[in-house]
């Protein structure tokens, strides 16, 4: 059912050692909720995102466990904590299994 | 078909009758949801705040946004909607503030409840009403 997902990431790709910096996702997924029917009144299945997870060189930042209530293309802002170098990475897990991934380096100069 | 007067009352005080049960119904579950988070903690006031908005035209987008110094996790529930669970944020050691900001999904009118597990192991509790003008359930 999930076709058409893409991530989408916005990290400042530089930063100052300790700065926190605000970091915004957004994956383009139809959420469906399983409340709705569709014009035959059959239930149509639940198919959502349930998990994403932000890490920076593997430590987490945040962990989120998603329900049905999330909206559409889910979208989640958030700050982050940047001592040095490395890769932020972003992880959603998909009701049917799949996993999509996405990564960012930021650099500390 | 048509129905005589007393069908009609009937019909009448069911469904009066009804929308007393059906809000007891979601309130349990709310309740449920809060103990499975808190293990039957008491709730305080504290360190957290909800902001979302107080009228929303659209149930199936309405933005939302905690700030919660000093919690470990913060449980987003939506009181009126069929299934109140909505999202669990775990905070780790990474996160610069333990700000977010998602859209969440409202079937109507209600109360949107956030609770932080704080890190020294007490709850605290903030709830902000929204209208909603559409629902966002489909249906």
């Amino acid at each position: 059912m999930a076709e058409n997902v893409k991530p989408r990431v916005r990290v400042p790709s530089s930063a100052s050692a300790g700065e926190v910096v605000t970091i915004k996702t957004l994956i383009s997924h139809q959420m469906e909720s399983g409340q709705r029917k569709d014009s035959e009144g059959n239930t149509i299945p639940r198919s959502i995102i349930n998990r994403f997870v932000a890490e920076f060189n593997g430590e987490t930042v945040v962990d989120v466990k998603m329900e049905p209530a999330i909206s559409t293309n889910p979208y989640f802002e958030f700050q982050a904590k940047i001592p040095e170098s490395g890769t932020m990475s972003f992880t959603w897990y998909d009701d049917d299994g799949s996993v999509y991934e996405d990564s960012q380096e930021i650099t500390v100069g | 078909m048509t129905l005589s007067r007393r069908e009609t009352l009937a019909l009448g005080l069911g469904a009066f009758a009804a929308s007393f049960v059906l809000p007891k119904i979601a309130t349990a579950a709310t309740e449920d949801a809060i103990a499975a988070f808190t293990g039957g903690a008491e709730l305080g006031q504290g360190d957290l705040t909800l902001t979302a908005p107080e009228i929303a035209e659209n149930g199936n987008t309405v933005p939302i946004e905690i700030d919660a110094p000093g919690a470990e996790s913060v449980l987003i529930l939506a009181a009126g909607n069929p299934n109140p669970d909505v999202a669990t944020f775990n905070f780790g050691p990474m996160a610069g503030a333990h700000t977010a900001s998602t859209r969440i999904r409202l079937a109507g009118t209600q109360d949107v409840i956030a609770i932080a597990k704080m890190s020294d192991g007490s709850f605290v509790e903030a709830r902000q009403e929204v209208k909603v003008t559409i629902g966002g359930c489909g249906g």
